[in-house]
Parts: structure tokens; sequence; C-alpha cells
């Protein structure tokens, strides 16, 4: 199971005065199970590749396979495709619509063709891998707090049973603790669902702490493609994108250069931690 | 994007009759479309013909954008033709059967076309020199007399001012929506038309919802910033009548004259 | 005097059922005393749902206290007849920039307030100047605001309040809906006018790194004032913070937890460099 795109590119209302190139010419290929953040700053493209990764939008040169299936060919379902590639839009307010949230949960897995039962067991357990408590099942959804409404949304793409979950900008909007538990949320769901899971952040902080590789977009394009402590080392780079790497990055290297036997490479507060106590022991001996 | 839509017709260009007042540009356009109902024969229509070309030339609009509004109304403008043309009595020029053609009918068809294509280009002169803020501080202004008979005028003005602002963050909304549900396999295109309307809810819910809010939201920003309607409220950009707007209801003036003479003349 | 001062401040907020008996009744904010001074950049922290908004529309009377008072520039909020004064002494901005923008082009919403304070026409004009050119949107102001970006907007928000000739911004969340360069944009435009046009600027928010230029922070929980003091007194207090749903910059907390581990840092670290100072002192 796998999503690859071959030299994508993606132009808004082409041939017109406003044509825009929002991607060009775009390699990448998402395996089973992976932990993948996208960065990129307004504008670089981020939110138009994740739609191409489930046939919202069509590329206007290049393919997208989905386990080696052209999903743009004939006779290709991009209905079902949109089961196994879940896509969460930011604002779960522009999903949000049913009577309470159980049913609303429930609308993917009925459109994927599921009879009430069924459909409600998806819901059901959908919504337990996001962590709502079971006493707001039958609330109206509008009535949720912000980050109930969150994973809300969530569940209701988690409901179809997706492989690939994509989020775009999941913690937007929320205070510090709401960010960490729907953050740690999925990081659990990454876990026991075995899924691939997709992060599209702005926040270079919020993504180190939990993926395994970083794509960063640049107008249009992907500057980088690696593990985060080496996407981190380009910190230089980044900031010229508008982009910055996390605070802990710039202390390791600023104490690297004060001649603090540091490892420059750690980008979380716990590897940063043993990595200066361990330096400070070896300079005492 | 649909964010690039230009709402109304607006086509931004420098020419005098953008410069016109918005007031001048409406009266003139009323003017016209009288003139039109005034002039009964050919040379007359020939009168109205020079005046309307003057002003597209003075427009510095496309031509061909004058006449996109005519698409809209060609159903009509054809049953009106076609009608006219076979039930007028009169001199019979050409028949089949039942179906007959006179001299008179012609005639008739003939005016009623002009008419209907020059109400049509002479508005769309008005709506394509003039931005919708342009024209609804117009109407707010010549309307004004109406507060007298407790017509809510101001806020009328305000309120199609505030949905011209709000029209294309909500169409930006449908399609984020409708993106957001499809991603959950909704299907917006198939089945017939009554599950097609079933379809639209898990659309329309949010799309309320949201408008809503916005309106919450706005009434609240509006208040702190001391809005209390109408009333000693003054304008940043008053209507001001400056010499083109007089020169130009001084043309008007003498063109309805010339519309009446030759009504007068019988020409 | 305090351009801002509240005392024994509540506000509850009833639910009623459908033959209006109070169905759900809370305490949004419970007496609340608080006091900021005049030219102060001040800042409310709070989590969602902690009453930071609702005392935010406190203070341009856009909520009045159902206990206790709030005094704008001295002026009592429970007055009805000074309304129209205290929304023009405390402007406010809002979260959505989208939701607050009423004009079709920049400069015309900017002259939305003194058009309804009714301000000269002329002397509108004049505002709409001092202040686009306050926020750094003058090359904007033809243009329509669907077309900027969010920090845009904000800034234009920022500026239609500012030709109300303000003596204090109140901005509920203003960045909560900006991406990182948006909240830069709009924190730089706030601390110039701080400065520059000596404003009282009051900002609600929930990110940590926007407050730490502060002169003063006042943090909120469960509708009550926990914490006020400098932001180097309160991001000193980790687990309090933690305790309220928030978080301390990211070097703070570093430093916090090699003080657990027996490091001997001060207590107050808040920046990257006294960070790599204090360390490297030690070694």
């Amino acid at each position: 199971m796998s999503i690859e795109l071959k030299h994508v590119s993606y132009r808004y209302s082409p041939g017109t005065v406003y044509e825009m190139r929002a991607l060009e010419h775009i390699d990448l290929s998402i395996p089973d199970g992976q932990f993948i953040g996208i960065i990129g700053h307004t504008g670089s493209g981020k939110s138009t590749l994740i739609q191409l990764l489930n046939g919202l939008l069509k590329p206007s040169e290049g393919q997208v396979l989905y386990n080696g299936e052209d999903i743009w060919g004939e006779g290709f379902s991009r209905k079902k495709l949109r089961g196994q590639v879940g896509l969460v839009f930011q604002y779960p307010e522009h999903q949000l619509f049913e009577m309470d949230v159980l049913k609303d949960v429930c609308f993917g897995p009925k459109n994927q063709g599921l009879g009430q039962a069924e459909a409600e067991e998806q819901a059901r357990k959908a919504l337990e891998h996001v962590g709502m408590p079971k006493e707001l099942f039958g609330k109206s959804p509008f009535e949720l707090s912000g980050g109930q409404k969150k994973r809300a949304a969530i569940a209701g793409v988690l409901a179809m049973n997706p492989r690939i979950l994509i989020l775009d900008e999941p913690a937007a909007g929320l205070d510090p603790g709401g960010r960490d538990e729907i953050l740690s949320q999925i990081a659990i769901l990454h876990r026991t669902r075995k899924m691939a899971i997709v992060l599209v952040s702005h926040s270079m902080e919020d993504v180190a702490r939990y993926v395994e590789r970083i794509v960063v977009l640049n107008e249009g394009r992907v500057a980088f493609d690696d593990e985060p402590r080496k996407v981190f080392a380009h910190y230089k780079e980044l900031e010229r994108m508008g982009l910055a790497a996390p605070e802990i990055t710039y202390v390791m290297h600023d104490l690297k250069a004060r001649g603090l036997q540091v490892d420059t490479g750690a980008i979380t507060i716990e590897e940063a931690k043993e990595s200066i106590l361990k330096a400070l022991k070896g300079e005492r001996r | 994007m649909i964010r690039d839509i230009t709402l109304g017709q607006y086509y931004p260009a420098d020419s005098v009759l953008h410069r016109l007042d918005p007031r001048t540009k409406f009266v003139g356009t009323l003017l016209f479309v009288i003139s039109l109902f005034i002039f009964h024969t050919f040379p007359g229509y020939g009168a109205a013909t020079i005046f309307l070309a003057g002003m597209i030339v003075l427009s510095k609009v496309p031509v061909s954008f004058m006449f996109r509004g005519l698409k809209a109304i060609l159903v009509i403008l054809l049953f009106t033709v076609v009608f006219n043309m076979l039930l007028t009595p009169g001199r019979v020029i050409w028949q089949l059967g039942l179906l007959k053609i006179t001299w008179e009918g012609m005639m008739q068809a003939g005016r009623m076309a002009i008419r209907l294509v020059y109400l049509v280009v002479g508005s769309s002169i008005m709506t394509l020199t003039t931005t919708p803020n342009q024209l609804t501080n117009g109407l707010e202004n010549l309307m004004g007399p109406l507060n007298r008979i407790h017509v809510p005028v101001h806020e009328i003005a305000m309120m199609m001012s505030i949905a011209l602002r709000f029209i294309p963050i909500l169409m930006e909304e449908t399609d984020k929506i409708m993106k957001a549900q499809m991603a959950r396999g909704a299907d917006f295109e198939s089945g017939n038309i009554i599950q097609k309307a079933k379809n639209m809810i898990p659309l329309l819910v949010p799309l309320f919802v949201s408008a809503f809010r916005r309106a919450n939201d706005l009434a609240m920003a509006m208040e702190a910033r001391c809005y209390h309607g109408g009333e000693g409220r003054t304008q940043m950009k008053p209507l001001q009548y400056k010499g083109r707007d007089y020169a130009a209801y001084g043309i008007l003036m003498g063109y309805m004259a010339l519309s009446i003479v030759f009504r007068i003349w019988g020409i | 005097m305090g351009i801002i001062r509240a005392r024994k401040l509540g506000f509850d907020f009833y639910r009623y059922d459908e033959n209006g008996r109070i169905q759900e009744a809370s305490h949004a904010v419970r007496s609340v005393d608080l006091d900021i001074e005049a030219g102060q950049f001040a800042a409310v922290l709070g989590r969602n749902g902690s009453g930071k908004s609702t005392l935010a529309k406190h203070m341009n009377a856009l909520l009045i206290p159902t206990e206790g008072v709030l005094w704008v520039d001295g002026m009592d909020t429970c007055q009805e007849s000074e309304l129209w004064k205290i929304r023009q002494k405390a402007g406010m901005v809002f979260q959505n920039p989208d939701n607050q923008i009423i004009g079709t082009v920049v400069e015309e919403d900017v002259g939305f307030g003194p058009e309804n304070m009714g301000v000269p026409t002329e002397d509108i004009w004049k505002r709409v100047d001092d202040s686009l050119k306050a926020v750094g949107m003058t090359a904007y102001r033809y243009h329509s605001p669907n077309k900027l970006s969010g920090g845009q907007k904000q800034r234009v928000a920022i500026a239609g309040v500012m030709a109300m000739r303000p003596r204090c911004i109140v901005l509920d969340e203003p960045t909560a809906m900006l991406d990182p360069n948006g909240r830069k944009e709009v924190l730089k435009a706030l601390r110039e006018l701080n400065q520059k046009e000596q404003v009282t600027v009051i900002l609600i928010t929930h990110y940590m790194e926007e407050v730490v230029y502060a002169d003063k922070v006042f943090v909120m929980d469960q509708g009550e004032l926990m914490m006020q003091g400098s932001p180097r007194e309160i991001f000193s207090r980790v687990e309090e913070m933690k305790k309220c749903g928030l978080d301390v910059p990211q070097v703070t907390m570093l430093a916090h937890e090699l003080r657990k581990s027996g490091l001997k840092l001060p207590e107050d670290i808040l920046t990257r460099e006294e960070l790599v100072d204090a360390l490297c002192q030690l070694s």
C-alpha cells in the first residue's frame, strides 16, 4: 500500500490571467505506516498537495499513483480512494452537520455503503480511538469545545477505515494543552491502527516531537525530504524560507559554538537535556 | 480561484463615465430608458443610437462587454420579435398556412427589439463603469427622501454593501465545505432531484451555521466600532457633484428635449 | 489612575430551558481585580474557556458585569450614557479577521469607525492616512480586503480601531487564526503602536512567545485571575502554568528540566542567550 506522486505539477485557473503555479514537479512517495510531517509557510503548496493525494484536485501534469494505479485513470473510483486516503481539513466547522456526534461520524461509513448497524459500530470505534468521552456521543456537535470538535472531525474520517490519514493543521487554534492532547492522540492512532499519517503544520516544534520524516515545501517545490534532525541541520536555509528550526536547535548550536560538546541534532527538550547533562559531565572530568 | 470573481460586472478603466457621480449615471440611465419609449420612429431611434454609441466610446469599455448582457435576455428577445411579427394585424407580406407576417408586425417587432437591446446595453454601461459600492452609495443618496416616510434607507444600503463583501467569502467557504464532505465520501453530483436535494444537507448546514456565526461576529465588531445606525453619521467619501456632472446633466437635458421635440413633430 | 480598572468583577452566563427557567448557570469570570496602567503592553493568558475573552469584552462594554465594577479611563461601563465614549476610548480587535472588516476597500473600512463617531470628512481622511501608516498598510489602501493575507487583514482591523483615536486597544486572540508569519507581523505592529503612539495594548492570547515582551502578564483560569506579574515572574512558575493548561517558552522549559536534574541554573531564564550564558558559566 502506498501513494506515489510522479512529476506532479498543479496550476490554478490555467490559461487565464489568474493562472497561478501552486506545485512544480513533485516526486514523493508515502509508504505504508510512515508518520510524515509536511511543513511550509502559507502559499507553499501544502494544501494543494494534500488535495492531490486523495483526488480532490487533478494534477495539471504528472501522475498520482495509489498502489501503482493511476487515480485519474479510466475506471478508477476516486470515491473509494477517499475512504482509503482519509483527509481531515483544518476547520471541523466545515464538516460537522448532524444532530449528534455519533450520527455525524456515521456519515462517512454510510457513504461507503455500510448499513446502519455496521456504520455505527465503525463510528463508535473511531470515536473511542480519538479519545472522545462516551457521554458526548449523543451531544450536538455544535455544542462541543474547539478540541472536541477537532476530535469529532478526525473520527468522521477515521470511521471510513483509511490506510492513510492526512491532517491539515490539526492543532491550529487550540491552546497549548489542547494542542499537546490532540497531537499525542494522533501519535497513539499511528501506533494502534498502524496507519500512515501525514501531518501538515506550520510549527516545527509540533512536528519535531512526533514524525519520522519531514517534507519541507517552498514555493511549490520539495525543499527537503529527510528525517527531522537532518532537516533541522539546514536551519539557516529554513529561515530563508520563512520557517525556523525548533528553538532547541538554536540553543544547541549556540552551546556548541561556545565550546560545549553537545549534540546539535537534538530537537526535543528531552534529547537536549540528556545531551547537555552528558556534555557538562564530560567537561568536569 | 473563487476569490477572484468580481462581483457585479464592474470593468475597471479610467474614463469620464467611470469618474461621474453614481447618481448622475443612475439618473442618466433612467432618462435614457424613458427616451426609448418617447421615441417611436426610426429617425428617433437613430438619435438614440448616436447617443448610446457616444456613451460606449466614452466609457472605454470593450464593446463585447456591453453586449454580454444580451445573452441573458436572448430568449425573451426572440419571443417578443416572433410574436410581434406573427400576431400584429395589417398588410400581409408573407404567408404560410395560418402563419402570416405583416408589414406592421415587422415594424413593431423592430421597435420592440431596439428598445429591449438598448435598454440592456444602456444599463450595462452604468454597471460596467460603477463599482457595486458606488452604486449602493448613489442609491442611498437618491432614495434619501424616502427616509421621511420611514423607509430605513441607510440600513438597506448598509445591508447591501455588507452582502457585497461577504458573498465572495461565503462562496469560498462553500467550496471548502464541499471538499471536506467529499473527503468523507459525499456525492453532490449523481442521483435524481430528490436525492440531490438530500445530498445538499451536509453542505447547507455547516454553511448556515457559519453564516450566522459571521453575522453575529460582524454585529459585535460593528458595535465595538461605535456603529449605531445612520443617525449622526458622517461620510468619508460624501457624494459631491463636480463640473463634469453638471455638463452630463446638460447633455441629458438636451437629449431629452430632442426626444420630446421628435415626438411632437411626429418624426 | 489605571486606564482599565476592575474590582470584584464577575460575569455569569445563564442557559434557559423552554419555560424560561434557568437550566445552567456558569461563572465565566469570578471576582477579578485588575489594574492596567496607561501606556502599558499588557497580556492576558489563559486556555480556551478560561474566561479571558469574556473579560476582554467587558473592556469595550460589549458585556456589562453582573457583579463588581469595571472602569475604562475612569468611566463605569455600567453607565449607558458613556457607552459610545467607552467604545471609542477602548477599541477592540477580534479573532476572525474576515468577520470584522466591513468595507469592500481597505481605506473605506478604516474610515468606518470615525464615520460612526460623526467626525468631519477631512478629518476622517487624515485619521485614515495616519492609521494606515501606523500599521504599515498604506500601500494596500485601495485593495479589497478579500485579497489580503490574514496578518494584513488583522493590521487593517487594527488601523480601523486606531482611526478612532483610542487610548487603549483590546485584542481578543488576534493571532489565533494566523500563520507564524502573520502572527509576527501583527505583534510587530502592536509593539510599534505601543512604543511610538503610546497606545495601551491589551493582548488576549494563548501563545507564550507573544507575551515575552509584555510589561505585565495576567493569567486566567476557570474564570479567575490566577497570576499576574512580569513575563519573567510568570514563566518561572512552570508547574503552575502547566496546571492552567498553558505552556512556557521552550528555553524556559529546558532550563526548568535541567534544574530538576540538579544543575544550578537561575529560575527566571527566558531567552536563548540567557540559557546559553548560564550553561557556559557552569562548565
